[in-house]
């Protein structure tokens, strides 16, 4: 085993799947895939299938876990990495067989999710019969290729590579946020020289405004023109560009400009250097000194899969990990920046608010006495809980317990309306599911712009879009798309003509071989929501939309609540609840229309934010984040996911769950669990979906067992469901970043 | 000690030929981003005048439907010469949006050819050769005189608006010593 390979194999080059805190190096990153073997059976099949690797080459592994899927398993060809044979569909490149047969090649421009510059050439390997050294990651593998990655020439090649990315970098590590994950760095520990030859002046390079959220620091960009590709193929912004030439190149936007997009962090990830880095984050920790935990992002319905980076009880970052099935590889900004509403307007002991309007901080013991009296004097149909959209699935379940022992039945989640329709999941889960956008020809989107709602879906349609040139029909109020559409209207009436076939872009549907139609969760909230829905299921039927084979028809929630709270029937038994509520217990809830509820209601709001909710509250139990505990959530695709407590609660807060439950002791309605899984078999007798965790669990039955309606649409048109993107919950709002990126914004 | 004796001496010799120490960039225009002047920002109006506009015409033609992008360099020309030799922002724009892309996307064309000059230059351009042969044969000295005779600085216009300096690459034409071409 040479020398480059043994670097190589020492390199993780994509650096945002490793996470630093693990101590020693890990060299296989983690990949969650729903269900691996069942997905690819035949390529499963057809790698155990290889013949077995002569008994004198040791056993390699494909580069973390790399799977090959045989689209056509005629279309096969085999290649030889460093003698060792491997079998790769056609159309591969010489890197991508490499990482399968085990070889991580050293890479700076190459990105598996952006198209192929070619313009680093630190992946050079050397080709038997080809008289240079090749660009692997450009070059495609053809049948019989002997490709070799750790022979001299290669590792020469690589050599001087280095030494001209060196040239101009200035070697400024000690001072670089990026230092301790920086490829540059890690790869000129294999290939860099410990001298260098150049004597000239280095070069250096304005630094650019980039907004906010991302810090630039020019001079040591290398030019691989990650940042250029990502905006313009995964962003849709059209913002950076490489500029110049020769030694005078530089990444920038040219007139000044501020890179608009949602996902804008992201570049942060991808700059292989220090040339782009966080700015929040900027001089405040090293990554080696932080602790990862692996977690889910709540600010949405998309449920990203996040780490939080912590040292000791402070959240440092937020990083994405990769989840095919759900956010990629990528985060919005909004779940990468918020962190530092973390720590901001956090309540952290238990108050009641006495006869002089000021809030007192009591003990636990006296708070709960005092909720749990006031609980009992007033009448069960008279109490009314509200689940906040941070909730997890193990309070609501606590709280539908609690109010469901003391006689009422008035609990609902909000976002969901005053009367969800909560019996068919189907009408209520993104039915294609996330990935499944991906096989979309056509989208119609009704009062929904998914850029503000679910940022990585619309990365998702984004995609589709670019790749398939799939058409986009949108009803709904003006917005923003960074994709082409057609906007067909503002109210339900264009559903209406759709669904009478009267709209042009009715053909454009029948067309589709998989149509996808979205449905807004702010529709949730309409008043002749039943009528809108009763279209869009009319639509759906004529266009063949939900099929054995593809089930096309879409809800796109808001919250990361709302899924488990319909999964669990949070379902409020009149709808004009508040109206009559003398006591109200707010679980977070901060977005609740609280102006008809009578003056002498007693309010209870338990959460972790001194946000909108506490200004109507009697009585404040300081819950903890959801950073700081362990949690279920559902997205909007139906799956479970955990949030797992990577930083201590806040002063005296304690978990959502447990203040209920001590509070059902208090109040001598004693409910039956003391601990996490116990609640958890308890949420097994109402959605045992929640409990398969990672796992999508899609609906069973079509919405079209919904009853009929009789309803008619109003011409009320649709109204945006997200004001500001940054700012959409108690975290949120308590965010300085958020606030200065909202400012930005409504210039 | 061979290699290192060498070493000092090719360093000595480098040396002296840095004049100054301070690396100085080489470009038609100096910088390769914008900064807004009265005379150069995006909100200036700029269109391609009317007989132009029939070249516009007449250069797409040349390009499938679907791939208008190419005829970036040529109308960008075209603007350029319309523009009297130098191309504002506004006159990218415009380009951009005949071929129907990005604003930046022409941008990274016009920084990238040292001969589309984004900022405003003299009715004569004077352009000296600084490839290596050139500069051997003494073309920095050539450069330096003629700023000194006209009184202004490398990328600067002369007062009234009749000369500009600049520096570029080889043109092939070293037989005459140095080449300065006009524009
Ligand atoms: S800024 Fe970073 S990502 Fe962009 S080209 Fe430079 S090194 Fe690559
Ligand atoms: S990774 Fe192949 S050239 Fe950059
Ligand atoms: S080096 Fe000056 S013209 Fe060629």
């Amino acid at each position: 085993m040479g020398l480059g390979l043994l670097a190589s194999r020492a390199l993780r080059s994509s650096r945002i799947l490793r996470s630093p805190s693990n101590g020693g190096p890990t060299y296989f990153l983690r990949t969650i895939v729903s269900t691996p073997e069942l997905n690819n059976a035949d390529a499963a099949a057809a790698v155990q299938g290889n013949p077995p690797p002569p008994p004198d080459l040791p056993k390699r592994n494909p580069v973390g876990g790399a799977r090959v899927h045989f689209p056509n398993p005629d279309d096969a060809i085999e290649v030889f990495v460093d003698g060792y044979p491997v079998k790769i569909p056609k159309g591969m490149t010489v890197l991508q067989a490499c990482e399968i047969a085990g070889v991580d090649i050293p890479r700076f421009c190459y990105h598996n999710r952006l198209s192929i510059a070619g313009n680093c050439r630190m992946c050079l390997v050397e080709v038997e019969k080809s008289p240079k050294p090749v660009a692997s990651c450009a070059m495609p593998a053809l049948p019989g290729m002997k490709i070799k990655t750790d022979t001299p020439i290669a590792k020469k090649a690589r050599e001087g590579v280095m030494e001209f990315l060196l040239m101009n970098h200035p070697l400024d590590c000690p001072i670089c946020d990026q230092g301790g994950e920086c490829d540059l760095q890690d790869q000129s520990m294999a290939f860099g020289s410990d001298r260098g030859r150049f004597t000239e002046m280095k070069r250096s390079v304005v630094d650019k405004n980039l907004g906010p959220l991302v810090k630039t620091v020019m001079t040591r960009c290398i030019q691989c023109t990650r940042c250029v590709r990502f905006a313009s193929e995964v962003a849709g912004v059209e913002d950076l560009g490489m500029l110049g030439r020769g030694s005078g190149e530089e990444i920038g936007t040219y007139v000044e400009k501020l890179m608009t997009s949602e996902l804008s962090g992201n570049v942060i990830d991808i700059c292989p250097v220090g040339a782009l880095t966080s700015k929040p984050f900027a001089f405040k920790a090293r990554n080696w000194e932080l602790k990862g935990t692996e977690s889910i992002d709540v600010t949405d319905a998309v449920g990203s899969n996040i780490r939080i980076d912590s040292r000791g009880p402070e959240v440092m970052r937020v990083v994405p990990r990769l989840n095919e099935d759900i956010n990629e590889e990528w985060i919005s900004d909004k779940t990468r920046f918020f962190y530092d509403g973390l720590k901001r307007q956090r309540l952290n002991d238990p108050m009641i608010r006495g006869a002089d309007g000021r809030f007192k901080a009591v003990s636990w013991r006296d708070a709960l006495a005092i909720v749990a009296e006031v609980m009992h004097q007033i009448k069960p149909e008279e109490i009314v809980g509200v689940a906040g959209k941070l909730s997890d699935a193990e309070s609501m379940m606590a709280l539908k317990d609690l109010l469901n022992k003391m006689g009422s039945n008035n609990i609902f989640c909000e976002g969901n309306g005053m009367h969800p329709n909560a019996d068919l999941r189907s009408g209520y889960i993104m039915n294609t599911s996330i990935s499944g956008l991906e096989k979309a020809d056509a989208f119609l989107l009704v009062g929904t712009q998914p850029r503000v709602e679910a940022a990585m879906v619309n990365a998702r349609i984004h995609k589709t879009v670019k790749a398939t040139h799939a058409k986009v029909g949108y009803v709904g109020p003006a917005a923003d798309f960074n994709y082409d559409h057609q906007h067909l209207g503002t109210g339900p009436q264009t559903l209406v003509e759709i669904a009478e076939g009267r709209h042009p872009f009715s053909s454009a549907l029948k067309n589709a071989k998989n149509p996808v139609i979205i449905v807004g969760a702010g529709v949730f909230d309409r008043e002749d929501k039943d009528a809108v829905f009763a279209a869009v299921d009319t639509i759906a039927k004529n266009n063949n939309v939900v099929r054995p084979d593809w089930n096309g028809l879409n809800v796109l929630l808001l919250n990361a609540a709302q899924a488990a709270a319909l999964d669990l029937g949070l379902v409020p038994e009149s709808d004009k609840c508040i109206d009559s509520a003398k006591f109200v217990y707010l679980m977070g809830a901060d977005d609740v229309n609280l102006d008809k509820l009578p003056d002498d209601a007693f309010v209870v709001y338990q959460g972790h934010h001194g946000d909108r909710g506490v200004y109507r509250a009697n009585v404040i139990l300081p819950a903890s984040a959801f950073t700081e505990k362990e949690g279920t959530y559902e997205n909007t695709e139906g799956c479970a996911q955990i949030t797992l407590p990577a930083v201590p609660t806040v002063g005296d807060a304690r978990d959502d769950w447990k203040i209920i439950r001590a509070l059902s002791e208090v109040a001598g309605v004693r409910l039956p669990y003391d601990s996490l899984g116990a609640i958890r078999s308890r949420i097994r007798t109402v959605a045992p979906n929640l409990l398969e965790v990672d796992e999508r669990q899609p609906a069973t039955f079509s919405t079209s067992l919904r009853p009929e309606v009789s309803q008619k649409v109003s011409s009320t048109p649709f109204t945006p469901a997200v004001e500001n993107f940054y700012m959409t919950d108690a975290i949120t709002r308590a965010s300085k970043i958020m606030a200065q990126c909202s400012a930005l914004l409504k210039k | 000690m061979f290699g290192r004796l060498a070493a000092q001496r090719l360093n000595e010799i480098r040396t002296a030929f840095r004049r100054t120490t301070q690396a100085s960039r080489s470009f038609s225009t100096a910088l390769n981003y914008h900064i807004d002047t009265p005379d150069n920002n995006p909100d200036l109006p700029w269109e391609f005048n009317d007989a132009n506009k029939e070249k516009v015409k007449e250069i797409l033609s040349f390009y499938p439907s679907n791939y208008k992008q190419s005829a970036v360099i040529p109308l960008l020309d075209l603007a350029q010469q319309q523009n009297g030799g130098w191309l504002p922002v506004s006159a990218m724009n415009a380009v951009a949006k005949v071929i129907e892309v990005a604003p930046i996307r022409v941008y990274e064309v016009a920084t990238f050819y040292t001969m589309f000059n984004r900022t405003k230059v003299g009715k004569y351009h004077l352009l000296v050769c600084g490839t290596t042969p050139c500069m051997i044969r003494g073309s920095r000295g050539i450069e330096e005189a003629i700023l000194k005779h006209l009184g202004v600085k490398r990328n600067e216009v002369t007062k009234d608006g009749l000369f500009s300096v600049g520096e570029m690459e080889c043109m092939a034409n070293i037989k005459k010593k140095d080449a300065r071409i006009l524009k």
